[in-house]
Order: structure tokens, then C-alpha cells, then sequence
């Protein structure tokens, strides 16, 4: 009860505090109402910027997006103005935009914003590449306050780590020199490499097994069947049987919608991008095919936000495919990421595609029965949709056909890290790390001894080289405490430590970490505390993996404590 | 379908639409939970009510988990436990001081921690944010936060307020106001649902009040508006701590800011303690006197020589003048039991009809109408009946600010599906809900209901077979608004003919349509004439007599439905029976033993003008301020000097007690038990918490001593015997016991008999009128008495805030309600006040043909250009010098709502005279 402190005397329960004058908060009531009011000149940018553009809630990221670009922040003004077109509550409005790392919510008196914003890649491929000495560099290069230097999550280039962004120009084997360059010659845009075009792709027999589907030449039976017996499945990471997935959404009732998954964010994992650089058309295809097979009444592709210059690809090929469509297309809806790992799964992206913040739903209801809008949702990854018209053409087969150790088709590999050839190799499933490393990355670097890996991103944990021989597949790594997941193979050198990869690895998970549940808002955030101590505290580490584990929503939660737990089992010597 | 499923190892049955977590707390099973709240969408974010599912991967949320057929379900496995206790630990990690919250001594964390066993936390704490202590009424402290969104559903889910977010994200997410803005920097409205909702105490009441226990919890509702909300009082040292809304049926455990932080009036210290009587030689003067000065023109005196005085002067009067030269304002705030004492003893007592309440200022014309056309003048459909509405109008009622916890039933609506139609010359925070607003021009209700009834008509979309079976007169209403075409009449309401064409298709198609209306509507000299087109609307759509459809005029004081139900009016006897019925006259005559005046009374305004005249000498006034709600209120002060004798009955020195020969101090809400009529027809109790601060008594006791003392041998031992006399007097009541009013705490009428349910939607098969036919009254489209000219161009419009109370007599005295709107504010639209040269904040002068005050130019861009708004709350700046006292020739009531005045830059704000 002495806490208690009853300023002014002021009888138990009546509000001492206000009686204290607030002059100035007082003027403020005389001025106007409650809360921020609408700046009429940032109304007019706003509405300027929005257009004829509906003002529907879920365009809320895209419009948000439109001020960031030709202001490079958000300011306050513009958010309540926002709000007020869109006729959403200023909360609702910051909630969003403050939940995405590429909006710079500005509060009143902030700086401006920079001009340019170079943002330096601290995955773990690139830490490990040199990044956190090229951001010291950058960090002390007196730039002035119109270049700003900020760390970023994985950007999805690994093989060409370390990786700058000069705002949406990435720089590959990143450099102070190179970055000065890009700053200097105000090479801020995307550099677009040689891909398919649609005519291109067309002469190469592209959407002719499309147009089959459509014309009844194939029917959807045979298609789904064929999608099943080739045994492809989701390569996101959850790898749930793809033919399975049409037939359970088929089964929903209409219209149903489809959703498609280019937010690859798990560190070390960039294949989605390779493919989408190079040969656009075939994903749009398999799409398409999906789309027919499961009776899709809109689609909507999102895409993470850092691959801009695919975006740029994706908007000019589907402008032309719609021009001049090989059948009668569904609406297709291009939507932006804006930075946000955990929007990658799949009910987080469906909120962020609503315009919300990119928090996984709880499940049941999956989303194949209750998703978008609502609606039952066919939702893929990228990649499994690009395979589609391959296994049409060349048959269930030819796909099962491939496979090694006794696993069957085609992963393509995300391989990084301390190997000669970095990059997305299509190797058979089953490959092992070490005949990886050996046929398609060209060998372990000069200077380096394989030392250990990340089978599948962040998530999939750490194995040690002593692993290196057990097929990398699906469901071949549960009972090491690890899986596949999207692939990402990064590969650990005796030069690096299982521990500090551990680190960084939840460093990333606390920061990406949507703060929705406890076990993975909290959870993340003390393993990290733990995790900087000098010495690890086994049993609280493994407490907390245990709730995090069985009690988190989503997967983000349940598979970050799998580098701590695989750091700690495979590599006890560096705990000593 | 109910499924039979396996909790524990007992085999359970789970209702339909139950969790696990639902059906578990029915059969008795302990599932620790924390961002579940009954009554909420439950969440599952905080992973404390984890269970294990048999053939599951991981474990499952109970709370939101609805078991399926055969499911078998462990709560208390050795890893359920182990989650539900690591998600504890991890929680109080995080608190201050790694423990017990410091906030509020229930915090539900510590429950479930101490249930659990988990002792002190073993994990690194977090980086402890700030406290925001920017608001008057509530405390946020984010260090005990645990981020489990209850505040955010509360806001956003159920009062639909929508400041609370949930921004950023990971370890920084956090909850925050707007842009995560200072509390009371925010649009917060105060509403208090947040810090009800709070299980740690990261939000509380301000003052620390969650540590302290108090002495008794009482439960009543609350005293102010119509909405009728069910609360308890927490009681310590005859002082209230702290308020609590309560699962009542027109509240669903909401309150607002007046409710939830506006109740320490009653221990304002301009209480009024002892009875007062004007100092001999002292005159009346038209200048109001402040409450400091009381002493100087008063003097105190006992009970005996008060009551003795106040009834010595009455009689005087009516043996001099005869009973007409008497009158009495009865209270809308009382109880249905004063009320009824009140117009017992006028009409009784005084002998005449000459009693009135402020019914007259609020929804007279309403009623008015209401009676002529459908034979009823209390509203057909409950305000959560909104929920089953497809459509709703809101029109001329702001509801967000004066019935906020009704609004929330329609923001709860409106996020449902039902399309609001909200039509109001200023734009209010409802209209952000709504798929039409129309922000027609004041004045033209009657033009813009009449186009809409003409595109009904026009476009086929009349319910021909309502109109057929249960209305009369349709051809009058018909050729009537034929000159209403909306091309027509667009211009002159300002609305585009095809928005008028929209919302009358959208109404008139819709399955089921609703209308509210409030003061907008009545407050004109043609508000009969505005309430007969809704009626129309709503005959001609044949949108009444079924759930989510009716009318619902919104009721202002929290017994205006109550208090003319009883005859606190001069025309009714109770339960609308009309004075001037010989028949019925003489069944009253015989029930209170009586010869009664066969001549309807004056009303309010009537009554003042009547003073004035020199024809009413005498007054008893109980709870009203008419010194400050009359209209052209110099005229009402003039008035008042001139009366020979007036008694005021209140419970502080009102600027009405300024012209008082004697004053009875009485006893506030909290501090008597009564029944209370809201707005949905709820008949309801409110219980005493408290005993009436030094010599102040109960009103109903006060009353019955001037009764006594005008002759009449009254002897009511409290009030359950006042409402039994109620229930005999009155039909529609007569079902409604006492006992059963302390056992539900609420009952709806028309409950004539005593196993009645009460009717919640009524006229589903005719109206109360002869031949049971709803009538089509025709009205014309006409103007306000005063129009703006050259001399006085703007339109001046009056009402009420969310924070203040009617005359601001009790709220001004409440300390969060005065800190949260201390100043006279005059909405304007910015673009008037820059012609006008003076900044937002500066001091405006405004004059009417009646009369000059000045205040605070508030920029409002939802103001019309040309439109001022002022609240009539401030006696420093009386909005009522301004209005004009000319009435509607149905409803007697004034046009608060309209008048001419000019603008002109200020120099002074006068002081509060408080």
C-alpha cells in the first residue's frame, strides 16, 4: 500500500494527475479534437499518389508502398492522410506500416529521410563473405545524410555474397569501391539480366500444353493424375504433395482462389529468383495449368520486395501475356512483399496480401478451406509451379526417374558459403552434401575443410561434416533433428563457427519474428540473450526450445531453436 | 451439433461452437489462459492454455481449439504443463522486477503463474519500456505488458474505437495509440474498455486504485445517458474507486468515458449538504451566481425550516392565485419512482397539470409523432437489434459522442455487414463506418426523407402489401411527395439525386432496415414533421414489426423513457393516457383519491413564458437547470427572477438555484435505489452504493415531506412501494415485480403480465391505434424560424460532447470529464476561421438576436462552411443566450438546432463559475 502515492490528496479513485495543469495540452483541446488531425497538403500528395486506384483495404501495403518510393519514408501526415482516404484508422494504418522493414515510418521531428539507402545483407553467407566489415567501412565512409547504411536479412544472393543493395540496384561481391560507384553514377534502379520473353518462350513451344489443357486435349484427371505419380512436392519447404494439394482444393467450394508464394526469405535460399531471372513464362505457365486443373478464380503472386528487378521482369511478361493471352486468362494480381521473412508462410503472405501485417493464422481452419478473402486457397511456392510443364511434357517419370540413394526426382539446390561455385544447382534429391560440393559446387574453397552445413536455410539447423554423407531429401533428415526445407545449402568451412552461425541465425529469427505468440516473440528474443553469453546455459536453451518447439503458431517459432539444438549436439567441441 | 470428446481422460460433451478451453471451464477442468477474455474473439496468441491432442504434431490452443468427435485431449500431460508453464515463465520474465505485477493486485499473469508453480523467473529480462502517464484517466504501463492483444480486441473488435494497435514486430512489437502516440495525445476516447480488458495491469485507472480492495462491490447502472449500461460501483470509505461495466443487456460489459471515469461528482466539495434559504432582503437578479458566492445571498437551514418554507410558499400561491399558478420540472436523471411522486404531487398536491421534464427539450416532436402515426411513442426495436439489420439509418444523432456504447452495437454492425446510412449536416466519427454519409444541408430533413420516399414510390419499391394490410392515408402521403423528385430537391439539401436514389433503393430493398434518429431530427420547429417521414419511410418500406427493423429515436437522459412513461408530462398521465380523456381522467381520480384538473398543463417552454408573464408565480424544480438547457436561457432567467416563490431540489448550487427562495440538497445517483427506463424500454436498477454526503436526503423522501406538507397523507416506505403504486398506474409495466427487478437487474416492457417475457420488438402484427392501422401523415418541406441573413450569416447549431453531461453540472465536477474538455469550444470549419483571420484556439465572439457569448474556435473540418457547433454545456459561455426559443406547434419543442448568429474575433473567455 505505500506504494501508493496519491498526488494532491486527491480522493482514492478521482484523477489526481490532470488536475496538475497542462497548459499546453489544454491550448491543444481548444485548437481541435482529439488525436492528429488531416494535413490537407499531405491529403492532396496522398490522393495524388493513390489515383483512380481503389481504396480497398487490402491495397493498404501496395498504396503504403507508392509513398515510400517518392518519398523514400512515410511520414506522419501521410499516414493519418492515408487513413483518412482510406477510411482505416490511423492504428490500423501505422500498425501496418511499421510492421514492414521497407517502410521508414518518420515520427514527428525525425531527420528526413535519405535520399539513398544502401542496405548491407547480414545473412549468414554474407557475414560470413565479409559483410560486417563492409558495413563498418560503409558505416565510417562519411557519407553525409543523404546515404543511409542499413543491415538487411538474407536479400536472396547469396552465391555472390557479400551483397549491398544501393537501393533497389544489388551490388554481387560487394565492395566500398563498388558501392561508391553505384552512389556516384545514381545507379539506384535494377539491372535486368537476359531472360525469356513471352514471344521467345513461345517459339520454344511455350503455352501450347496450356492451351492442350484448355482444349480439352488434357483432361484435368489425367493432369492431377500425373501431378501425383510424379511425387513432386511443395518446394517452398513444406513439401506437401503438390497432385494432393489440387484435388483438396478442387473439393472446396468455388470460387477459389490461388495464391503464389515468391517471398523466398529463408537464408542461403535464392533458386525462386534464378529461375524467375531466367525463364519467367515457364512459372506463369504451370500457374496457369494449376489454375485450369483446380478451377482458380483469381490469382495473386506475391513477391518479396527485394527481388525489384524480378518484379520488373513479371510485370512486363505478364502485361504481354495478357495482351495477347493463349487462353482466357483469370485475373492475375501482382502484389509487393515489403520486406518481411515471415510473410513466406503461407498464411502470413495471405494476410499481408489482405494489406495486414504478415501474422501466420492459427490453424484449423487450413488455408486450402478458409484462405484469401476468405475463400479456400490453392497457395504454391514459385518453384513447384515452374516444374509443372516439364512433368506435363516429359511425363510423371521422367521426373521420378531422376533421384539418388533411393530418393526420386530433381531439388534444385541453393548452395553457398565456403564452396568454389555457388549457385542453384539442379542435382537428383538424395544427393549427399559432400557429392554436392564435390559434382556442382566445384569443391570446398582454397584454404577451407568442410566443417559443417545448413541442409535447409536457418531452419533446418546445423549438421557437421561427419553428417555429410546422408541424402539430402525430404524426410531423410527428421531423425537428425534437421530437414531440407527450400534447400539452402550453406556450407561451413573450418574457418567458421557452429556457434556464432548459431547466433546469427537467431538473430535473424527474433528479428523477423512477427511478435504474435509468446513461445516465439519471447522465446527468440531470450535464446539470443542467452546465446551472447560466453557460455551457453544448456537447460534454460533447452526449456525454451521445448515451448518454442510444441507451442508456437507457426513455423518460424518451431524451427528457430533448431541451430542452437543441432550447434550444441553436433559440435561439442566448441562448447568447452 | 454437440460432439462427445475425451478431456483428461472423462468423456465430455462440447456444445455447439465450443473450444475446448469453453466446455472445459463448464465441467470444471482448470486450463490456465490469458489473452482469452469471455465475451472476446478469442486470439490464441499467448500459448498459455496449450493442450495436447492425441495424433498431433504439436500442441493446440484451447481456447480456440473446438474439439471434433472422439477427440482425445490432455491438459495437464507433463508437456502440456511444461508449455503452459514455460509461456508463464517467459511472461514474468518480462514484468518488472521479473515478478508480481506492481499495477494491480489481480493480475491474472500472477494468478496462473502461482497456479502453475512457477516460482521466481529464471530468463534474462527485457528492455523495460517507459510509462506514458499522458492520460488523465488511465495509467499505461508497458512494463507489464504481455502483449496478449485484449486491449486491442477491446478497442478495435469491441468498442470499435480503433486507437489501439499492435505495431512493429518481434521483441518490438508493442502495443500503441495511433502512431504510437502519448495516450492522451491520441484520438482515445476513454472509453476505459482497454483497462477492463488489461489482465496485468499495463492499463489501469490512474491512481493506483488496482491496489487497493475495496470494501464492497455494488451493483446499479449508470447515471448518465439513455443507453442504459449496467455497472458495478467499487466502494472503499462511502467513496467510489473505481467503475466496472457489467454484463447488461443493452451494454455487453461496455461503458464509456462518462460512465467509466465520470462518477467522482458526488464527491465534488460544491456538494450540497444542507438545506439553503434566500437571506431575507436579498433580490434575484438575472446575473448568475457562482457557486463561491452561495453563502453571501443564502443562509443555512434545518430540514423542518426548509420544507416548511418551500411548501409554505406553494400553498401561499395556489390559495391566492389558484393551482395554475403553480408548476413543477420533475428530473429525467431521477428514478421512475420520483418521477411518478413528482407528477403525482403537481397534479395531486398543487392541483394542476402544469408539470414537465426535459422530455420537451430532447424528444418531444418524436413523440409526438410517434403517437399520432403508430400510436406509441417508445421505440419498436432495441438498439442491439441493429445486429440483425441488413440496412440502418442514422440520422440527425451522433451517437459516438451521445449514446457511445449504442454506437459500438452499430461499429460492431457496420464491421458485420450492415450497411449505415448516416445522414447529419456535421460529419461525425460514425460516418468512417458508413457506406453512405450524407452530409445534407441543416434545415432540409423534411425535403431530403420526402425525395427519398418519392424514388420508393417512383421506383416501385413500396411494400405494397404492408401498406395494403396494416397502414391508412397512403394516396395523401403518396400526391405529397410526388413534388419530391430527387432532382428536384438535391440541390436544396445539398445530396446528390442519385446518393438520395442509392440510399432510398438500399433501404427499401434491404431484408431488413432500422432507423435511429436523435436530436437532429426533433429539435426544430418542424421535428414533428421530421419524425413523420421516418414513420412514413418505414410504413411505406414496411420496415417495422420485425427484428433488425423499426424505429429507435435514441433517447438523451438515462430516464427520459422512464420518467414520461410514469406522466411526467403535462398532457399524459402515466402509460400515455391522456389527461383531457374524461374516462380516463376519472379512472386516476379514483386510483389517487382525487379531484384532477381535466386541462393538459404548459410545458417547459410554455411554463417560463407563462413566468415570465407574471401567470406562474411558484415553482418546484427537482434536478433540472433550466437557468442554463432553456432555449433564448436569458429569457428563462428573466423569467425565474420574476417568480415569487421557487423551490430547487439538486445536489449541487445549479446556476437554476441561483434564483431559489429555498434549496434542498439531494441525493446523487449512486446514493439512492431506484428503477430507470432506458432507451430499449429496459426497466432497470440502479442500487445505492453510497449514503448522501452530510445533511443531504433522499429525493423521494423529500418529495413526500412537500407532499405531506400541500396536504396529501402520503406514506411510501421506499421505493419498492412507489413502483408497486407504478405497475397499477401503469398497464404496459404491470407485469414487471420488484423482486424480479432485484433478481434480473433488467426487464423490457410491455410486460403487462407477471410471467411475461417482455417484448423487445414490437407492432409485429398492429399498432396501439384505433383500427390498429399505422398512419401516413404528409409533411411539407418548411424553414427554420430563423434564417441567416446578412447581419447574421452563419447557422448555429448546439448539443452535446462526449465528455460532458447535458448542463455540465455533474460533469463538469468530475475530474477526468473536466481535465478531458475543460474549455467552451465553438466547432468551426478552418476555412471560416481564416476568412474570419484568428487562429485554431483563438477566441471567437459569436452574437444572436438574443444574445452574445465567446469561446474557443475549435477547427473542425467536418463542420459545413457557414455552420457553427457549440456544445451547451459551459456557463462561462451559456450556448443556450443564443438559441431561439421558438417551438414546434406539436411537440413544444424548441430549435435548438437552428439559428442565425454572426462571428466576430473574441478578446476574453469569462471563468467558469464552478
Amino acid at each position: 500500500m505505500d506504494a501508493i502515492d496519491l498526488i494532491g490528496g486527491a480522493p482514492l479513485g478521482m484523477a489526481a494527475r490532470p488536475l496538475v495543469e497542462d497548459a499546453e495540452g489544454r491550448k491543444k483541446k481548444r485548437r481541435e479534437g482529439k488525436g492528429r488531425h488531416v494535413d490537407p497538403l499531405a491529403l492532396e500528395e496522398v490522393r495524388a499518389l493513390l489515383g483512380d486506384e481503389p481504396r480497398r483495404r487490402d491495397l493498404l501495403v501496395e498504396h503504403l508502398h507508392k509513398i515510400q518510393d517518392r518519398y523514400h519514408c512515410i511520414s506522419a501526415p501521410h499516414l493519418v492522410a492515408l487513413a483518412e482516404e482510406m477510411r482505416l484508422s490511423v492504428a490500423e494504418v501505422f500498425e501496418v506500416a511499421s510492421f514492414y522493414h521497407h517502410f521508414d515510418v518518420l515520427k514527428d521531428g525525425a531527420a528526413q529521410a535519405a535520399a539513398i539507402t544502401v542496405r548491407v545483407c547480414d545473412g549468414l553467407p554474407c557475414e560470413m563473405a565479409g559483410a560486417r566489415n563492409l558495413l563498418a567501412l560503409l558505416r565510417n565512409g562519411g557519407y553525409g545524410a543523404d546515404v543511409r547504411i542499413v543491415t538487411a536479412p538474407c536479400v536472396g544472393r547469396c552465391e555472390s555474397a557479400p551483397v549491398a543493395l544501393v537501393q533497389r540496384n544489388a551490388i554481387g561481391h560487394a565492395t566500398v569501391a563498388g558501392v561508391d560507384e553505384a552512389i556516384e553514377k545514381k545507379a539506384l534502379a535494377p539491372s535486368l539480366p537476359p531472360y525469356t520473353t513471352y514471344q521467345a518462350y513461345l517459339r520454344q513451344g511455350g503455352y501450347q500444353t496450356l492451351k492442350d489443357c484448355v482444349a480439352g486435349k488434357r483432361t484435368v484427371a489425367d493432369v492431377v493424375a500425373t501431378m501425383e505419380h510424379s511425387g513432386l512436392r511443395g518446394l517452398g519447404g513444406a513439401g506437401f504433395p503438390a497432385g494432393r494439394k489440387w484435388k483438396i482444393v478442387s473439393a472446396e467450394a468455388a470460387p477459389r482462389l490461388m495464391a503464389v508464394n515468391i517471398d523466398e526469405g529463408e537464408p542461403g535460399t535464392f533458386k525462386d529468383r534464378y529461375y524467375l531471372e531466367r525463364d519467367p513464362h515457364r512459372f506463369f505457365e504451370g500457374m496457369l495449368i494449376a489454375a485450369w486443373a483446380v478451377g482458380i478464380a483469381e490469382i495473386y503472386v506475391y513477391l518479396r520486395d527485394e527481388y525489384a528487378h524480378v518484379r520488373e521482369i513479371l510485370a512486363g511478361e505478364l502485361a504481354a501475356l495478357q495482351a495477347n493471352p493463349p487462353i482466357e486468362l483469370p485475373p492475375i494480381h501482382v502484389r509487393r512483399g515489403a520486406g518481411a521473412y515471415i510473410c513466406g508462410e503461407e498464411s502470413a503472405m495471405i494476410e499481408s496480401i489482405e494489406g495486414k501485417k504478415g501474422m501466420p493464422r492459427l490453424r484449423p481452419p487450413y488455408v486450402a478451406q478458409v484462405g484469401l478473402f476468405g475463400r479456400p486457397t490453392l497457395e504454391h511456392n514459385m518453384e513447384t509451379l515452374y516444374w509443372v510443364r516439364e512433368i506435363l511434357e516429359r511425363g510423371a517419370d521422367w521426373f521420378s526417374s531422376h533421384g539418388r540413394n533411393g530418393r526420386k526426382g530433381l531439388r534444385s539446390f541453393s548452395v553457398s558459403g565456403r564452396v568454389n561455385k555457388p549457385g542453384v544447382h539442379l542435382a537428383p534429391a538424395g544427393i549427399t552434401v559432400r557429392e554436392l560440393i564435390d559434382e556442382y559446387a566445384g569443391g570446398m574453397l582454397p584454404g577451407h575443410a568442410f566443417y559443417g552445413y545448413f541442409p535447409g536455410g536457418a531452419s533446418g539447423g546445423i549438421l557437421p561434416a561427419s553428417l555429410g554423407e546422408v541424402p539430402l531429401d525430404f524426410d531423410t533428415l527428421n531423425s537428425y533433428g534437421s530437414f531440407i526445407g527450400s534447400a539452402a545449402i550453406i556450407v561451413l568451412s573450418d574457418k567458421d563457427s557452429a556457434k556464432g552461425a548459431a547466433l546469427n541465425m537467431l538473430r535473424f529469427f527474433r528479428d523477423e519474428s512477427c511478435g504474435q505468440c509468446t513461445p516465439c516473440r519471447v522465446g527468440t528474443a531470450k535464446a539470443v540473450a542467452l546465446m551472447e553469453r560466453d557460455a551457453w546455459d544448456k537447460p534454460l536453451l533447452d526449456d525454451l526450445s521445448s515451448v518454442m518447439i510444441d507451442a508456437s503458431i507457426c513455423g518460424l517459432g518451431q524451427a528457430a531453436p533448431n541451430p542452437y539444438l543441432t550447434a550444441l549436439r553436433y559440435f561439442p567441441q566448441e562448447f568447452t | 451439433m454437440a460432439v462427445t470428446f475425451v478431456l483428461d481422460g472423462k468423456a465430455m460433451a462440447a456444445r455447439e461452437g465450443e473450444t475446448i478451453l469453453q466446455a472445459a471451464d463448464r465441467e470444471g477442468v482448470e486450463i490456465p489462459r490469458l489473452c482469452y477474455k469471455e465475451g472476446y474473439r478469442p486470439d490464441g496468441n499467448c500459448r498459455v492454455c496449450m493442450v495436447e491432442i492425441e495424433g498431433e504434431r504439436v500442441l493446440a490452443p484451447s481456447c480456440c481449439r473446438r474439439p471434433t468427435e472422439g477427440m482425445k485431449v490432455s491438459s495437464a500431460t507433463d508437456r502440456a504443463r511444461a508449455s503452459q508453464r514455460m509461456v508463464a515463465e517467459l511472461l514474468l520474465s518480462d514484468m518488472p522486477k521479473g515478478g508480481k505485477s506492481p499495477y494491480r493486485s489481480e493480475s491474472e499473469l500472477d494468478h496462473w503463474a502461482a497456479r502453475l508453480g512457477v516460482g521466481v523467473p529464471r530468463y534474462p529480462p527485457r528492455h523495460q519500456p517507459h510509462p506514458d502517464l499522458s492520460h488523465p484517466a488511465m495509467s499505461v504501463n508497458l512494463d507489464a505488458c504481455i502483449q496478449c492483444g485484449r486491449c486491442v480486441r477491446a478497442c478495435r473488435e469491441e468498442q470499435v474505437n480503433d486507437v489501439i494497435g499492435y505495431a512493429w514486430r518481434g521483441d518490438h512489437a508493442k502495443i500503441v495509440f495511433d502512431l504510437d502516440d502519448p495516450m492522451g495525445a491520441s484520438t482515445c476516447v476513454a472509453c476505459g474498455e482497454c483497462v477492463q480488458a488489461c489482465p496485468t495491469g499495463a492499463l489501469m485507472p490512474a491512481n493506483h486504485v488496482g491496489l487497493i480492495e475495496p470494501d464492497k462491490k455494488v451493483d446499479s447502472a449508470c447515471p448518465y445517458c439513455g443507453v442504459g449500461c449496467l455497472l458495478t460501483y467499487n466502494v472503499k470509505d462511502n467513496a467510489i474507486l473505481y467503475v466496472e461495466g457489467r454484463n447488461g443487456p443493452s451494454n455487453h460489459s461496455r461503458l464509456c468515458v462518462k460512465g467509466r471515469f465520470g462518477f467522482d461528482y458526488v464527491h465534488h466539495p460544491n456538494r450540497l449538504t444542507k438545506p439553503m434559504m434566500r437571506k431575507a432582503g436579498v433580490a434575484k437578479s438575472e446575473e448568475l451566481v457562482d457557486p463561491d458566492d452561495m453563502w453571501s445571498l443564502f443562509r443555512e437551514a434545518t430540514w423542518e425550516e426548509a420544507l416548511d418554507a418551500a411548501a409554505a410558499g406553494l400553498r401561499k400561491i395556489r390559495e391566492a392565485h389558484g393551482p395554475q399558478g403553480l408548476a413543477g420540472f420533475g428530473s429525467a436523471k431521477g428514478s421512475n419512482e420520483e418521477a411518478y411522486l413528482f407528477q403525482k404531487l403537481v397534479r395531486t398536491g398543487f392541483g394542476t397539470n402544469n408539470v414537465d421534464h426535459c422530455t420537451r427539450l430532447c424528444h418531444a416532436s418524436s413523440v409526438a409523432a410517434l403517437l399520432e402515426d403508430i400510436g406509441s411513442g417508445a421505440v419498436s426495436n432495441q438498439v442491439s437489434d441493429v445486429a440483425h439489420a441488413d440496412v440502418a439509418i442514422v440520422i440527425g444523432a451522433n451517437p459516438t459522442v451521445n449514446h457511445p456504447v449504442a454506437a459500438t452495437f452499430m461499429k460492431n454492425a457496420a464491421k458485420a455487414g450492415t450497411k449505415l446510412i448516416v445522414i447529419d449536416p456535421r460529419r461525425s466519427d460514425l460516418s468512417r463506418h458508413a457506406t453512405y454519409f450524407l452530409q445534407f444541408r441543416s434545415d432540409t430533413d423534411v425535403a431530403l426523407l420526402n425525395s427519398m420516399m418519392n424514388v420508393i414510390i417512383v421506383e416501385g419499391l413500396a411494400n405494397e402489401a404492408f401498406i395494403r394490410d396494416r397502414t391508412e392515408n397512403y394516396e395523401a402521403l403518396k400526391a405529397n411527395v410526388a413534388e419530391y423528385a430527387p432532382e428536384k430537391i438535391a440541390p436544396v439539401c445539398g445530396i446528390p439525386a442519385e446518393t438520395i436514389r442509392a440510399v432510398a433503393r438500399l433501404y427499401a430493398t434491404a431484408k431488413a432496415a432500422m432507423i435511429f434518429w436523435g436530436m437532429g431530427i426533433s429539435q426544430h420547429i418542424h421535428g414533428t414533421d421530421n419524425a413523420r417521414c421516418l414513420i412514413s419511410l418505414a410504413l411505406l418500406a414496411g420496415q417495422i414489426g420485425r427484428p433488425g427493423t423499426g424505429l429507435h429515436p435514441l433517447r438523451g437522459q438515462n430516464n427520459v423513457q422512464g420518467a414520461s412513461d410514469v406522466g411526467l408530462v403535462p398532457m399524459l398521465y402515466p402509460d400515455y393516457q391522456r389527461v383531457d380523456n374524461d374516462d380516463v381522467r376519472r379512472k386516476f381520480e379514483a386510483f389517487w383519491n382525487m379531484p384532477l384538473d381535466p386541462k393538459p398543463g404548459l410545458t417547459v417552454t410554455e411554463i417560463m413564458g407563462a413566468a415570465y408573464d407574471g401567470v406562474i408565480r411558484g415553482m418546484y424544480i427537482m434536478g433540472e437547470n433550466p437557468a442554463m438547457s432553456d432555449p433564448n436561457v436569458a429569457h428563462a432567467r428573466a423569467a425565474m427572477v420574476k417568480m415569487e416563490h421557487l423551490v430547487v431540489q439538486d445536489i449541487f448550487f445549479t446556476e437554476t438555484a441561483g434564483y431559489a427562495d429555498v434549496i434542498l440538497p439531494a441525493s446523487a445517483f449512486p446514493e439512492k435505489t431506484g428503477t430507470y427506463t432506458n432507451t430499449d424500454r429496459r426497466v432497470q436498477l440502479g442500487r445505492r452504493a453510497l449514503d448522501p454526503p452530510g445533511n443531504a436526503r433522499q429525493d423521494l423522501w423529500i418529495i413526500q415531506e412537500i407532499a405531506r406538507r400541500m396536504g396529501l397523507d402520503w406514506n411510501y416506505a421506499g421505493p419498492a412501494e412507489v413502483f408497486e403504486e407504478i405497475r397499477k398506474a401503469t398497464p404496459s409495466m404491470g407485469g414487471i415485480t420488484w423482486k424480479r427487478l432485484e433478481r434480473e437487474g433488467s426487464c423490457t416492457y410491455p410486460l403487462e403480465r407477471e410471467d411475461d417475457p417482455g417484448e423487445p420488438i414490437v407492432f409485429i402484427e398492429d399498432f396501439p391505434r384505433p383500427g390498429g392501422r399505422g398512419l401516413f401523415r404528409p409533411a411539407k418541406y418548411s424553414h427554420a424560424d430563423e434564417l441567416p441573413d446578412s447581419d447574421f450569416p452563419f447557422v448555429f447549431i448546439t448539443g452535446r460532447q462526449l465528455e460532458h453531461w447535458h448542463t455540465g453540472s455533474m460533469t463538469r465536477r468530475a475530474s477526468v470529464l473536466d481535465a478531458l474538455e475543460p474549455d467552451p469550444v465553438i466547432s468551426i470549419h478552418p476555412d471560416d476561421l481564416a476568412v474570419l483571420g484568428v487562429e485554431p484556439g483563438g477566441v471567437i465572439a459569436l452574437e444572436s438576436r438574443r444574445g452574445s457569448l465567446t469561446a474557443y474556435a475549435r477547427a473542425d473540418r467536418g463542420m459545413q462552411r457557414g455552420t457553427l457547433f457549440m456544445p451547451f454545456v459551459y456557463n462561462e459561455a451559456a450556448a443556450n443566450l443564443l438559441t431561439n426559443d421558438a417551438i414546434d406547434p406539436y411537440g413544444k419543442i424548441p430549435e435548438f438546432k437552428f439559428c442565425a448568429v454572426k462571428l466576430s474575433r473574441g478578446k476574453k473567455v469569462a471563468e467558469a463559475l464552478l
